[in-house]
């Protein structure tokens, strides 16, 4: 199996794997990342969403051999629990969860919106996360949450 | 709807030839209870040392048998132990649900757990505190009534003791008592605080929180390939070539059960493709139609048929009455959990390890004791979350593949996830129903008789729903079958197919009918609320037919009926917290393209009691859109009110969700719903603003919340529609086509 180096959460990693792994099986199982997660492997619910080079990607979809000489982030890449990123502290204030599997794409999602638009509009988050799918209906706290984390940046 | 009149007599005797036709179901048999009754969950997990423990080291570590399926649980109980105990919520550790290690409270199912578990742990909390507190009295040599106690530290000035300082001595190895009384509402600290839940910062860093995020040493990963339809047989399949792919490990058949291992879950995968590819099956079209036609084929499957309750034999003196009467659909839907089923296995020295995010580890673990062929102690399940399931979805199922499979890995645990396709085409579906309904009328706008006929297939066919049959798919397609058998529904008064079929109201005169059709062709079993999202999409969205029919308000029609005074203050609060203005009329209030719409129901006629009141607007094209429900809950004695709030915004995003887009779709053959392309749920810009309004009853025990708004939600989006267009939606979901074709 050919060798892969990537650039993950600022470190860089190799893997050995197959050309087409998908980059969520390397993240989750070769580097043990929790972050994103299997939801469908088709790009459909947004469960698997990382940043590749500061944009939102679907992991599940990405080939591992697109990679060479990009930067992948994940959410373990935004901060900690002892130093949480402000999306990651809204999220709790907030409790924008019910299960909390599509959190990790929401979050991420949300980071990219927030990126380009620090301030946007409650229809703009909406649109933003359109691609994300929750089920336990959690989506008006996430708004909030993501909405509180655009206030605290800027402040 | 269709509305005639007719003499009393006329109703008499229809009612007659509809009950006749019924077998009465006999007495309930009465349990004979060797031991005195305790509360809750402690009556059938009696021992204190099985709920708490009290550590010198300055824990306290409570164990539950139920589990965390993203409704809060956990959270929950930890904040009953701490104010019971009178120790710091911070000092609470959570054991949950393992066959090893925790009390067997069956299912985590039902919104039962605060009542179940929660009472138990505020008796058993109680009871240990008053042991700690006698300890320390001897000790001291006070009386107990000297004493004062405040996160563990017991003082008797000038002296102290802890009860990490008696743990040592203190013999919980005895049963409980329950005469110990728990605390009264004023002297709560924890309890009622909105304390943030446990589970969510690991959650949002990216924390191992899933069955997902499990590694042991030596793991490898799964696959199932299941067959292409619910009864289609193996005929050949090329497991050599499956074997020589990189990084096989095992692969597997065993009658028409499929599975693979693989080093690299990539490998998995290929190796499931390679191996479906090759499959044969035989295959024959035992479904059933789609479409109307579907309602039409249900009702005339066969049935057992019941009379669930009957209130006051039809029967009056003469006068006029009005009688209506309406039929009601919901198709088969989906629980849709975000992240597929998934579950850890490990086979080693004739013991099986499983740990899995199934709602019901110990009856889970018999019947897995079945389809493996194995005694019970060799399996031991530890519950570790999952994505929300809301039911029974393929946590069960998806823990015996693995288990079967890691017979084949050489002792090596063994991780299976599903792929979507394997969760949509053989979750168990939350069955599809019909419910006629019919009612009269008098002069004076009372309902004087009231009937509401169900039918539907199981709505709990989980572990342990018959112990003459195993309820874990792999079993069944083993090539010695361990198959299921008929489930029950459960009786009355939580009900099954009928949960919420027997009205709160105070209808003189009620005549409640199930056909229950156990035969099921498409695979049902619990999907949140049962029944009750049909059974009061019906009885609700009728009682505003029957309003209209009476030119009444909904809202004041409904409380000419409702003598509950816990129900009235429910549907009063709503009212007013919604600004609901009355409305004596279908489409008068409503433009055409915007209305407003009312519902209510107490969950099982035990839990919450729930108003939604919703606002939709309809464009020409039939699009509904929900753009606000505003809801208020008595959960009774309000443990965490953020999470009471969050479960019932939660229930009525999804059930608008079920309501306005879901239907699992089949041809003759195979369940065609494979993806969310073929599944649309809603996503953010269909969501409605909702607001929530808690009335606290600190003096009442807990009711659980989970399921108490979703069928208050589908019956006011109803009743929103009716009001926004003049006509009367009744065959769910609420589709762009069919609103459309209703108006025109």
């Amino acid at each position: 199996m050919p060798e892969y180096t990537l650039r993950v959460n600022g470190a860089s990693r190799t893997v050995r794997t197959d050309a087409d792994t998908p980059l969520l099986y390397v993240l989750r199982n070769d580097l043990e990342l929790n972050g994103p997660k299997f939801g469908c492997g088709i790009a459909q619910c947004g469960a698997c969403t990382v940043h590749i080079d500061g944009r939102a990607a679907r992991s599940c979809v990405t080939p591992v051999s697109a990679l060479a000489g990009k930067n992948v982030t994940t959410l373990e890449g935004l901060g900690t629990l002892d130093k949480p990123h402000p999306l990651q502290q809204a999220f709790l204030e907030e409790q924008a969860a019910q299960c909390g599997y599509c959190t990790n794409g929401m979050i991420m999602s949300a980071k990219a919106l927030l990126d380009v638009n620090p301030k946007p509009s409650s229809a703009q988050i909406k649109t933003a996360l359109a691609g994300n799918l929750c089920r336990c209906g959690s989506h008006n706290r996430i708004v909030r949450a993501v909405q509180r984390a655009s206030a605290n940046k800027g402040a | 709807m269709t509305t005639t009149t007719l003499s009393r007599r006329k109703f008499l005797k229809q009612g007659g030839i509809i009950v006749a036709s019924f077998t009465l179901a006999g007495p309930a048999a009465i349990a004979q209870q060797a031991r005195a009754p305790l509360p809750g969950g402690l009556n059938n997990n009696r021992m204190l040392d099985g709920w708490i423990r009290i550590n010198a080291n300055g824990r306290v570590t409570i164990h539950t048998g139920k589990c965390e399926i993203g409704q809060g649980i956990l959270t929950a109980l930890a904040q009953i132990a701490a104010d019971e105990l009178d120790v710091a919520y911070e000092r609470i550790d959570m054991v949950s649900a393992d066959t090893a290690r925790t009390p067997n409270e069956g299912m985590t199912a039902g919104s039962l757990s605060v009542e179940g578990s929660g009472t138990a742990l505020r008796f058993a909390c109680a009871e240990v505190r008053g042991m700690l507190l006698a300890a320390a009295a001897q000790k001291l040599n006070v009386t107990v009534d000297k004493l004062t106690v405040s996160d563990g530290a017991i003082s008797a000035s000038p002296t102290r003791l802890t009860y990490w300082d008696l743990a040592k001595d203190l013999n919980l190895k005895r049963e409980a008592t329950a005469t110990a009384k728990p605390k009264p509402a004023s002297q709560h600290k924890v309890i009622g605080k909105s304390v943030p839940r446990r589970d969510f910062p690991a959650k949002v860093t990216g924390g191992a929180a899933f069955v997902q995020d499990m590694r042991l040493p030596g793991m490898v990963f799964g696959r199932v390939v299941r067959p292409p339809s619910y009864r289609a047989q193996l005929v050949s399949v090329d497991e050599a070539a499956a074997k020589a792919l990189p990084g096989v490990v095992a692969v597997m058949r065993d009658g028409n059960f499929l599975a693979v291992a693989a080093a690299r879950e990539e490998q998995a995968i290929k190796a499931a493709q390679a191996l479906r590819a090759s499959a044969k099956w035989n295959e024959s079209p035992d479904l059933p139609p789609g479409g109307a036609a579907l309602y039409e084929h249900l009702k005339k499957m066969p049935s057992r048929d019941s009379v669930i309750k009957t209130v006051t034999p039809v029967g009056a003196s003469g006068g006029k009455v009005t009688s209506i009467e309406a039929e009601y659909t919901r198709p088969f839907q989906s629980h849709g959990s975000i992240g597929p089923s998934c579950a850890v296995a490990q086979f080693k020295d004739g013991k099986y390890t499983v740990w899995t995010h199934s709602q019901g580890v110990f009856p889970l673990r018999n019947d897995l004791a079945k389809a493996l062929k194995t005694p019970i102690a060799n399996i031991t399940c530890t519950h570790v979350e999952g994505s929300g399931c809301y039911g029974h979805n393929g946590a069960d199922d998806v823990t015996c593949d693995a288990a079967l499979l890691a017979r084949a890995t050489g002792g090596n645990p063994v991780k299976l996830q599903w792929m979507r396709e394997d969760e949509f085409g053989w979750e168990p579906f939350g069955s599809a129903m019909v419910i006629k309904m019919q009612a009269h009328l008098d002069e004076s706008g009372q309902i004087v008789n009231w009937q509401h006929e169900t039918w539907s297939h199981p709505h709990s066919t989980r572990p342990m729903s018959n112990p003459a049959g195993s309820f874990v798919l792999g079993g069944w397609h083993l090539a010695s079958p361990v198959p299921p058998a008929v489930p029950n529904n459960s009786p009355q008064p939580s009900g099954a197919a009928d949960r919420n079929a027997v009205p709160l109201y105070d209808f003189p005169r009620q005549n409640i009918l199930l056909h229950y059709i156990t035969d099921m062709p498409v695979r049902t079993s619990a999907l949140r609320t049962l029944g009750a999202y049909a059974n009061v999409f019906a009885l609700e969205s009728f009682i505003d037919e029957t309003a209209l029919a009476a030119g009444a308000d909904p809202v004041e029609f409904r409380l000419r009926h409702m003598k509950n005074p816990r129900a009235r203050a429910v549907i009063e609060l709503a009212a007013q917290k919604s600004n609901w203005k009355p409305n004596t009329g279908i489409g008068k209030s409503g433009n055409g393209s915007s209305g407003r719409g009312f519902a209510f129901a107490q969950y099982k006629n035990l839990a919450a009691y729930c108003a939604v009141v919703a606002d939709v607007t309809v464009d020409r094209n039939g699009n509904v859109k929900v753009t606000r429900a505003v809801s208020v809950v008595d959960a009774g004695l309000a443990v965490n009110p953020d999470g009471i709030i969050n479960q019932i915004e939660g229930g009525i995003i999804q059930s608008a969700s079920w309501t306005l887009k879901e239907q699992v779709k089949f041809d003759r053959q195979r369940i065609t719903t494979r993806s969310w392309a073929d599944y649309p749920i809603f996503t953010f810009n269909d969501v409605p603003d909702v607001e929530v309004h808690i009335i606290n009853m600190p003096n009442e025990r807990p009711l659980g919340v989970g399921e108490g708004s979703q069928g208050p939600t589908v019956a006011a989006i109803a009743n929103a529609i009716a009001n926004a267009t003049g006509k009367r939606p009744r065959d769910l979901p609420f589709t762009a086509d069919k609103i459309r074709t209703l108006m025109a």
